[in-house]
């Protein structure tokens, strides 16, 4: 296309993603610096549209940042009241004793079972207060490098055709200008990938791993609810050395939060996240939960669960990642919106004093994280999911346990991460396909009618966001060798085989992605490129979410 | 001359609506709003007659909750010079917005006042029709295409097996009909600058207008599920069915 004429507008701070890490960051900023102008993009159509998470949340975070959040309102309204951890077999299930002393940082007293989609809404609430000028339905689709310092970032062009030419209502993108920039753009953000690349800040430290998680809520009949309950397990269905499982809340009124996470070092190339999470609600340790319920929603989002070892470095020439762009995720807690949070504030101080000193890179904020509360628990968690990578789920569980119980996370050797977790997987005739049972309609569905329920839009006439690299390879890589992993990872039924007795290619359904970034992580290559699409498309997941 | 543009916050048209478990509406917590699509072709069309030089002011006008705040942003991002905000919690009926409107008119003086044909919310279209009742304006309801020429408005409409062209005297009634145009997007540089465009809220009780509801709402119910088809092994099994089962032969 031709050198789009556009326009631009210049800020203090641009922050790139309205999640917990960016909202938090926003709001520090205006607290310490009511003159300081920022500027908040996000490519969901609304704040919250995007958001997927289990959750429970630690308030820890959030105190520091609102101390008066409870006389504000904020929608934290189902204390956790009682909690179960469940190892499961095919048909039963055995429930981990003294929960608080084997996994102490799996107590939950004192957190909150939320919906982290309204959490964001509020607290985006709160920054519009404060003077945050907040901007939905845009995507940040470009990082604006000038002199080696990260100047902004570019909209995207809207009203783009398929073929890539401006279309009637075309459109041209934005450049939104900061002296510093924060890239919140969640788990293996599209920008923050550019960032890395740029300035090499994975240098030196582990490969990032990480998780697909796939979440439904339910509504289930009021006799049945148990407001404050936590459920997880692990074991069934997946085998010993595939790491992950299931979480269970109910919370809101008369709802359920249900959903499964899936390690994506994991091997086998027949299995299917999706129809593992679909399975495991007719456990007897699930059913009965959601029985006699209804399935009002769905959506998908990768995590980041390298922890520490896979922390890049966090600041470059005019700006800094926050939140999962960095990958805060406290695994063996289950819970990154704390930790998130609190660094999007560090960022926020780390800004505000280099604004002061007129300072290029936003150093300060690499300190600051070593020396909060976010690093010491990060540093205490380090080694339980490389251990669950290294001796499976049974030899991890009772590392972790060990871990707790002796060593309380001052064990002096630090595990790492060999793999990246594209390389993981095994050939196809090398693998065995594990049974999945055919959907049921009344528990247990199929991707389209799911995908259905997370309201995903994305305008048809647009170019096709999910690019391959290098289109080739999938025959010879993809097809050949691992049976196309892809059709059974995507929760979102984007990837299809067509014509697969006579000339078998990839059919990519990109208006149902619902940008949980597994395809940019997991593909064997890492052939498929996540790019924005056009700002406002996407998942529009409801409140409750 | 002045274009009124009245615009609805619905329920998103891309959510599926979810009945309250109750049965007494459609659930608005925490689900995204925006514009009726409608009322969207009708800020198009008037942002467009301003643009060509056949008018000189477009006002939006919205009844509702603050939020509706966020769509009368919207339609001032697409080219909208001023807005209007009725405050109200209740849900008004099509005949109360139209009185509400009626006094609008009054006090604004517009020659044209576009609206979207329905809003997909209540599917009701009446709302177009009441007010050139109510004020006795011509109207071209359902229109694909609208010229102002000579101080009358041309308008094609949208009818059974065609379209029929009316000429209306201004003052007018339009409604928008789908064709009419394809609305442009709020770009980010008109969201920052609608920002700063005028918005006067009106609490709905200064105007003195009876918007008492007139209707019932008896129950809401989700449509009934469409039952899996089955597989027949024979035309003469078909034809079994079609006779003992269905009975429609």
């Amino acid at each position: 296309m031709s050198e789009p004429v556009r326009e631009s507008m210049e800020f203090d701070v641009v922050i790139v993603g309205g999640g917990p890490a960016g909202l938090a960051a926003a709001i520090r900023l205006r607290q310490l610096s009511p003159q300081t102008s920022v500027c908040l993009i996000e490519k969901g159509s609304e704040i919250g549209a995007h958001i997927l998470s289990g959750a429970v949340i630690e308030p820890r975070a959030l105190a520091e940042l609102l101390p008066d959040w409870r006389e504000r309102g904020a929608p934290l309204n189902t204390p956790v009241t009682a909690e179960d951890m469940l190892y499961l077999t095919e048909t039963g299930s055995i429930r981990v004793p003294m929960l608080d002393k084997v996994m102490p940082h799996m107590a939950n007293h004192g957190n909150y079972i939320v919906s982290l989609g309204e959490v964001c809404r509020w607290l985006a609430v709160q920054a519009e207060e404060l003077g945050v000028e907040i901007y939905p339905g845009f995507a940040g689709s470009e990082v604006l490098i000038e002199r080696n310092r990260v100047v902004g970032v570019a909209t995207g062009d809207m009203g783009v055709g398929r073929d890539g030419k401006p279309g009637p209502n075309y459109q041209p993108g934005m450049e939104l200008r900061g002296r510093y920039t924060l890239f919140a753009e969640g788990c293996r953000g599209s920008l923050t990938k550019q960032v890395m690349a740029h300035y090499d800040l994975r240098k030196g430290v582990d490969p990032q791993t990480y998780g697909l998680g796939i979440k439904e809520v339910w509504e289930i009949p009021a006799e049945n609810h148990r407001p404050g309950l936590v459920q997880h397990s692990f074991g069934w269905p997946l085998d010993d050395k595939t790491y992950g499982g299931a979480w269970l809340y109910h919370f809101g009124e008369n709802l359920v939060s249900y959903g499964f996470v899936v390690g994506l070092d994991y091997a086998n190339t027949w299995l299917s996240p999706f129809e593992e999470m679909q399975r495991v609600k007719l456990h007897p340790a699930f059913r009965h939960h959601l029985e006699g319920g209804r399935r009002i929603s769905y959506g998908a989002r990768a995590l980041s669960e390298g922890g520490l070892q896979s922390v890049p470095r966090l600041t470059f020439p005019g700006g800094a990642l926050i939140g999962d762009s960095a990958g805060f995720l406290n695994v063996p807690k289950i819970k990154g919106t704390h930790t998130s949070m609190k660094s999007g504030m560090l960022a926020a101080e780390a800004v505000v004093e280099a604004i002061k000193t007129d300072r290029v890179e936003p150093g300060s904020f690499t300190q600051k994280v070593r020396q909060s509360w976010l690093w010491q628990e990060l540093r205490t968690a380090r080694n339980i999911r490389p251990a669950f990578a290294r001796f499976g789920a049974m030899g991890g569980a009772v590392y972790a346990g060990l871990d707790a119980m002796l060593l309380r996370g001052r064990a002096p050797w630090t595990l790492h991460f060999k793999h990246q977790d594209n390389e993981t997987l095994r050939p196809a005739d090398l693998c065995t396909k594990p049974f999945y049972p055919k959907p049921d309609g009344k528990l247990t569905f199929d991707r389209l009618s799911s995908v259905f329920l997370s309201a995903t839009n994305h305008e048809e006439d647009q170019p096709v966001h999910l690019r391959l690299k290098n289109p080739s390879l999938w025959k010879t890589v993809n097809w050949d060798v691992f049976h196309a992993p892809e059709a059974r990872y995507c929760p979102a039924g984007v990837y299809e085989v067509a014509d697969e007795q006579t000339a078998p290619h990839l059919q990519i359904n990109a208006q149902n992605c619902v940008h949980c970034k597994t395809c940019d992580i997991k593909d064997p290559t890492q052939n498929i490129d996540w790019t924005t699409p056009e700002g406002g498309g996407g998942p529009n997941y409801p409140a409750g979410m | 001359m002045k274009i009124l543009v009245p615009v609805k916050r619905v329920v998103d048209y891309n959510i599926k609506p979810r009945v309250k478990a109750d049965g007494s509406g459609v659930e608005t917590a925490g689900v995204k709003m925006s514009m009726n699509p409608f009322d969207e072709i009708a800020v198009e069309e008037a942002v467009r007659l301003r643009e060509k030089g056949a008018a000189s002011e477009v006002v939006v006008v919205s009844i509702g909750v603050q939020q509706a705040q966020d769509t009368l942003r919207t339609a001032m991002a697409m080219g909208a010079d001023r807005a209007i905000l009725v405050l109200t919690d209740e849900s008004p009926e099509p005949l109360a917005v139209a009185k509400v409107l009626k006094t609008l008119v009054e006090k604004e003086g517009p020659s044209l006042v576009v609206l979207g044909k329905q809003a997909i919310d209540d599917d009701m279209n009446a709302t177009g029709q009441m007010l050139a009742g109510l004020l006795g304006w011509g109207q071209g309801t359902f229109a694909s295409k609208v010229d102002v020429v000579d101080g009358r408005v041309n308008v094609s409409r949208e009818i059974d097996g065609g379209t029929e062209q009316v000429s209306l005297a201004l003052p007018a009634i339009i409604t928008a009909d789908l064709r009419l145009n394809e609305p442009r997007y709020a770009s980010l540089p008109n969201i920052m600058k609608a920002k700063k465009k005028p918005l006067e809220t009106i609490p709905a009780a200064d105007l003195g207008v009876d918007m008492a509801p007139r209707l019932t709402i008896v129950s809401v119910a989700e449509p009934a599920e469409r039952k899996a088809g089955i597989k027949v092994g024979s035309a003469a099994e078909l034809v079994e069915k079609l006779r003992n089962e269905a009975k429609v032969i």
